[in-house]
């Protein structure tokens, strides 16, 4: 058990998705400029990555691995080549059930995630947690813990800029840094911040 | 037509670049410009596979129906990246092992999305190779100059030789620890991004 709080906790704080891997940058920079579009957008994330990332292990796992076709009766099979297109349909159909459940059965968390859902299929933040479980070689239960734990490490590092960002409004910085320069410097000192996070072990 | 193509390619360079104009595809640009030689490599393979996703789609579009397209683009892009992944892996195995992640997620870059949605969908193939040729150089020029930056002042050195001598080998550089971190990029852009408004004062965002 500790050792999947382990990976939870470390997905979270020292291996943030946004901050420390830049990834998800896109959607962390366009959709932060109020805490509570940027709470949509975090908790989205979370669910599509505590969904795809598993789902992408078993895929792995039993049908692309080097001898995962054994169960086939194909034993001396390596399809790993594919892996990055068949990630990529797995996570643009799953976005899109989502999508189609939330509307017919919970309209009113649709009505919220509604609008982010489709722009996650480009996510590089979804499909880096992805590529990253693969590297890493997680069993399935390792890689839901990590789903989660890079999904609400997502949602925390959106949720802060989005309130440094609201704050900013007030700001008067030089008329060239104005709105993004001043967004990118703000996320750099996030990124130190949470680097002072690094040294932990749990 | 040559000089509109001299055009697309100078325009996506400079006035429209994707990454300080547009705010795309910026995940790969902070992260793989430790150094000269992963910004070099991962320049090389954005460039390639805009242009050639560009290009295949642009030829395409008559027979793609709008509501698959996406799906259609996106499987155009994978294909392109795993021949590009597999063939760093064949050749370069140490650079594919730097760049780890980070070529796979030229599927999900934004500029190649954004150029296949926004102009090779309505363009004819040349001037899409060519957009696409422009917009990978254009983000090129602004991975190559934050990679400048980080590897000369943070390591002393440029695609891994040794300009200015570190005191750590006996001589009079101290290394400027800030730069190796991934966090610098983050200050680098900004810079670049308020050089390049303040050049071109209509990119600036008005509140």
């Amino acid at each position: 058990m500790a050792h999947y709080l382990d990976i939870i906790i470390r997905s979270i704080f020292l291996e943030n998705l946004p901050l420390s891997f830049f990834l998800g940058m896109c959607t962390f920079l366009a959709i932060s400029k109020q805490v509570k579009t940027a709470m949509g957008l975090g908790v989205a994330v979370l669910v599509i990555q505590v969904i795809t990332v598993p789902i992408n292990n078993l895929i792995l796992n039993y049908l692309l691995k080097p001898g995962a076709l054994t169960w086939a009766g194909h034993p001396e099979l390596d399809l790993s080549f594919l892996g990055l297109l068949t990630y990529i349909a797995i996570i643009a159909a799953v976005v899109q059930i989502l999508e189609m459940v939330l509307d017919r059965f919970i309209p009113t968390l649709y009505n919220t995630l509604g609008i982010f859902l489709p722009l996650l299929t480009v996510n590089c933040a979804i499909f880096g947690g992805t590529l990253f479980m693969v590297e890493r070689d997680y069993t399935f239960p390792e890689s839901i813990a990590y789903g989660f734990g890079s999904g609400a490490g997502f949602f925390l590092a959106v949720v802060c800029l989005g309130g440094i960002r609201e704050r900013l409004e007030y700001a008067d910085p030089p008329a060239g840094l104005r709105g993004l320069g001043l967004t990118f410097i703000s996320a750099g000192l996030m990124a130190i911040a949470f680097m002072g996070l690094a040294g932990m072990e749990m | 037509m040559a000089e509109s193509n001299k055009e697309l390619l100078s325009r996506s360079i400079f006035k429209r670049n994707p990454i300080a104009l547009l705010v795309l595809g910026i995940c790969s640009a902070l992260a793989v410009t430790g150094q000269m030689t992963t910004a070099f490599v991962m320049s090389i393979c954005v460039t390639l596979v805009v242009a050639f996703s560009s290009m295949t789609i642009s030829i395409v579009r008559f027979q793609i129906p709008s509501s698959v397209r996406i799906g259609l683009q996106i499987t155009v892009i994978a294909t392109l990246v795993i021949l590009v992944d597999q063939a760093l892996k064949a050749f370069y195995f140490d650079l594919s092992k730097q760049l780890s992640i980070y070529v796979g997620l030229i599927i999900t870059n934004c500029i190649v999305m954004g150029r296949a949605e926004g102009f090779a969908m309505s363009n004819p193939p040349i001037p899409s190779f060519i957009d696409g040729l422009g917009n990978g150089l254009g983000y090129g020029f602004i991975l190559m100059s934050v990679a400048f930056v980080r590897e000369l002042l943070g390591s002393g050195s440029l695609f891994g030789y040794e300009i200015l001598q570190l005191t750590t080998n006996g001589g009079w550089y101290i290394r400027n620890g800030l730069l190796v971190l991934p966090a610098s990029a983050f200050f680098l852009i900004a810079l670049l991004i308020w050089l390049l408004r303040s050049i071109d004062p209509e990119q600036q965002e008005s509140e």
